[in-house]
């Protein structure tokens, strides 16, 4: 299963923890079994069918461009972050 | 991945440099259509107050003038939620700084534009234009605007939290929080702890050429925009979703760029000379002065800053923690997530904790700078790890060295590096002679800072086509702010196997070429540049064909080299093959289209000299050295042009540069000469040592280099001055009076 590492303010809705073990192949398969096991954490992640623009994934430590549709390995290390963009319009 | 290059790493001349330095090139402002009307901007006196009148009616009287648009011009916004490529914002943000509406939310926010036949007729008739204001208390700090009570920008503004929307309305758009290991057990463990507070200014990016726009809105209903932008694609969006218009209803033709630095991506003028351009049926031109360029564009924000690091005895970091409230000025979107995820970025400590704030406050709206949020993180951790080194008496490179961050090292918001070079930076410093050359006088003192930037992909677009001359006609997006033509021609020159002269580069319109993001991040030479090899690929692939065609043979048999096609014994430089493309099959198109990944960050440090006169306070850079990892040097004058660009606008912001504000919120030193740049009078030459540890992810190597560089002069320059003059200066700019007064009150 991949390891999922949880922004500081979603881990409340972990139990605290900072990481949780949750399988899937995608990224979207992902945030739907971490919603499973932690309620709430997807409305914190995803709007209108994808990522929040304000929010990136990293696929074993690489910040990936395509979102929800990233593929994941089963021993991949997944985190949320913060996006980088160049400035608001 | 070859290492072996006969185009990249020499320095050809510039494909635009004959232009530029003859002044044929074509800015913004050059730009003259028939029946030309020229727009003027009516801007508000106050930095908040509700608008509770306009009336245009003497303006549109005045002889000359053509129309007159205000907010109420605009389509309705609603609350419909935009992605331009910057984040999800509210389009009322959006619309409502190019016209305001409702309120003015800073000194210069715009109110009306007019259209007339002359640019004075223009001027006047906006001044003609009455207008009833409610004055409102103003806040001008993120400190103040997140006190209770504070004066409240927008009443619909709730405080974010990771995705989530708070109650809290106090001028806090966002709060995050960023945590790894256990910082209060790593604070227990530490020897030695210091905790500073940092206060920095706003600063301007300050490009030469100010913003313009001039607008066409045919009668087809085609919008036509020519401007000076960093992202012709941003532009033709933000247009279109102002005036709610289909994407494809308006092009965007960027012109040449006199600088721009992040300043140059938001959209200003555009939409108001299209409503312009629509009510008078003919094209409008505005171009902004210098004060509406400080008061109205969009600089970098100020920010109050806490930073405590403990240490061991002999050097090791074992916690770190930062508070950052940055001001985003009037609309959310100060670049505290960037500065949050940067201020400990060179470092490898297991415990780390930092929380950023986003506020807005009564100035113009903040855009991007270089590195945006890192350069005013890192005068503050800096800062506090060089006192650190002072009071464990080791050397600022070691104890830098000792800490460094490294593949593997996990980063504060969770991702591991992948391969960096800040150990190489800081090994390049040490050895460097600037570092272990004498100080050479009196007053003076030396200080080093280091850096990072992450660097971005995001798409890029590019299409080649081959002449039969040999030469090809590579046509991009991504407008050209710092030789972006030569270094993507010279990509495509490698793989192609001809001199980079023999690549024709052009910069197109929105119709002309895919969708290109922004020329920011750092990302032009990696990622156009990256789309340039894929056409160049592509091309090859095609050119294949055709030797497999004249020599009867499959595609897969044929070899290329060097520019050379050949199969057993037959050989075929390109420029023989690309003669034949039209007997052959006809024309060679080659095309790339990337959203890359790979991306390399950039580490970057300093050194600095300064001498600080005892009687007045004034410092003077005696010597400075920028040193960056850039990955592979493509094009290696042209990195230490950036090095050195970014470098001088750092020393800028570390000693001179800041928005002067009066308690009104009004700017009190808006030209360039009050806002005070430094010129090439006023340092020494720029010295640069080139780091090159190659980005694994990308075909030749790249990181980028326009940003990182400017993130670690202020640190170094305060590390300067505190040997120079025995003082520790923890508010930008490091002006005279500042100085003086630290001194003063030792």
């Amino acid at each position: 299963m991949a390891t999922v590492y949880l922004p500081t303010l979603l881990r409340p809705l972990a139990g605290g923890r900072e990481s949780v073990q949750v399988e899937g192949a995608t990224v979207r398969q992902i945030i739907d079994n971490l919603e499973q096991q932690h309620p709430g954490i997807k409305e914190r992640l995803v709007e209108n069918n994808r990522l929040k623009p304000n929010i990136s994934v990293a696929v074993d430590n690489e910040i990936l461009p395509l979102g929800l549709i990233e593929s994941v390995n089963p021993d991949s290390e997944i985190h949320f972050v913060q996006a980088i963009t160049g400035g608001k319009n | 991945m070859s290492t072996q290059y006969n185009v990249i790493g020499t320095r050809p001349i510039r494909h635009d440099g004959a232009d530029k330095v003859t002044g044929r090139a074509l800015y913004g402002a050059d730009i003259q259509l028939n029946g030309l009307l020229h727009g003027a901007i009516l801007r508000s006196p106050h930095a908040h107050a509700r608008i509770k009148r306009i009336d245009t009616s003497k303006a549109e009287a005045l002889p000359g003038v053509k129309a007159v648009a205000t907010a109420a011009d605009f389509p309705a916004a609603g609350d419909k939620i935009v992605d331009l490529g910057e984040g999800a914002t509210p389009l009322s943000y959006i619309r409502g700084n190019v016209l305001a509406q409702g309120k003015v939310l800073y000194r210069g926010h715009a109110i009306a534009g007019v259209a007339a036949t002359s640019a004075h007729i223009a001027e006047e008739a906006a001044s003609l234009i009455e207008v009833e204001y409610e004055v409102l208390p103003c806040t001008l700090t993120a400190p103040d605007a997140m006190k209770d009570g504070a004066p409240i920008l927008h009443e619909d503004l709730h405080m974010q939290e990771f995705g989530k929307k708070t109650d809290k309305v106090n001028n806090v758009a966002d709060h995050f929080r960023f945590s790894i290991g256990d910082a209060e057990k790593g604070f227990e463990e530490a020897d030695l702890i210091i905790e500073r507070e940092f206060h920095t200014s706003t600063v301007h990016q300050g490009y030469i050429e100010p913003h313009n726009a001039t607008v066409l809105w045919n009668n087809d209903g085609r919008v036509q925009v020519w401007t000076s932008t960093q992202g012709s694609f941003v532009v033709r969006d933000t247009t279109a979703c102002i005036l709610d218009l289909p994407v494809a209803q308006v092009k965007v033709t960027p012109m040449e760029i006199g600088g721009g630095f992040g300043g140059k991506i938001p959209v200003y003028l555009e939409p108001v000379a299209a409503v312009l351009s629509k009510k008078s049926g003919r094209p409008v031109k505005i171009v902004m002065t210098r004060k509406d360029v400080f008061e109205a564009s969009g600089p970098t924000p100020g920010s109050y800053i806490r930073a405590k690091i403990g240490a061991k005895r002999d050097g090791t970091f074992t916690a770190a923690q930062a508070y950052l409230a940055y001001e985003a000025g009037a609309y959310p979107g100060a670049m505290v997530g960037p500065g949050a995820m940067c201020i400990f970025a060179a470092y490898d400590i297991k415990n780390v904790t930092v929380d950023g704030y986003d506020v807005v406050v009564n100035k113009p709206s903040t855009a991007a700078y270089r590195a945006p949020g890192a350069t005013n993180a890192a005068f503050a951790a800096e800062s506090v790890v060089d006192e650190i080194a002072e009071k464990l008496g080791i050397d600022p490179v070691d104890i830098r060295l000792k800490n460094a961050a490294k593949e593997g090292t996990q980063r504060v918001d969770g991702p591991k590096y992948r391969r960096v070079g800040c150990v190489e930076v800081l090994q390049a410093i040490k050895a460097s002679e600037h570092y272990n050359a004498p100080l050479g006088g009196p007053n003076r003192g030396r200080g080093i800072g280091i850096g990072f930037w992450f660097n971005v992909g995001l798409p890029s677009s590019c299409t080649i086509s081959v002449n039969a001359d040999g030469s090809v006609n590579l046509v991009e997006g991504s407008t050209d702010i710092g030789g972006t033509r030569t270094s993507i021609a010279m990509q495509a020159a490698e793989v192609l196997g001809i001199p980079a002269e023999q690549v024709h580069p052009s910069v197109v319109d929105t119709d002309s070429i895919g969708f290109t993001a922004v020329t920011g991040g750092s990302r032009t030479t990696f990622a156009t540049g990256w789309a340039a090899i894929e056409a160049a690929r592509d091309i090859v692939r095609q050119m294949k064909e055709r030797a497999a065609k004249l020599w009867e043979t499959e595609p897969a048999e044929v070899n290329f080299e060097n520019g050379v096609f050949s199969k057993n014994g037959k050989s075929m430089p390109f420029a023989e093959l690309a003669s034949k493309i039209g007997e052959t099959g006809g024309p060679i198109v080659g095309r790339g289209a990337v959203n890359p990944r790979g991306v390399g960050g950039s580490f970057a440090g300093a050194i600095a000299d300064v001498e600080v006169d005892p009687e007045t306070g004034k410092t003077q850079v005696v010597r400075f050295t920028s040193i960056q990892d850039v990955g592979k040097a493509i094009h290696p004058a042209y990195v230490e042009g950036q090095m050195q660009g970014g470098s001088v606008q750092g020393i800028g912001w570390g000693l001179n540069e800041e928005y002067y504000m009066d308690t009104t919120g009004t700017m009190r030193n808006s030209s360039l000469l009050d806002y005070r740049m430094p010129t090439a009078l006023d340092l020494p030459m720029i010295e640069t040592i080139i780091v090159e540890v190659p980005n694994p992810g990308h075909p030749f190597g790249v990181r980028g280099v326009g940003e990182a560089n400017i993130v670690p002069p202020p640190a170094a320059l305060a590390n300067a001055i505190h040997q120079a003059a025995g003082v520790r200066l923890r508010t930008l700019p490091m002006k005279p009076s500042t100085i003086m007064e630290a001194v003063w009150a030792k």
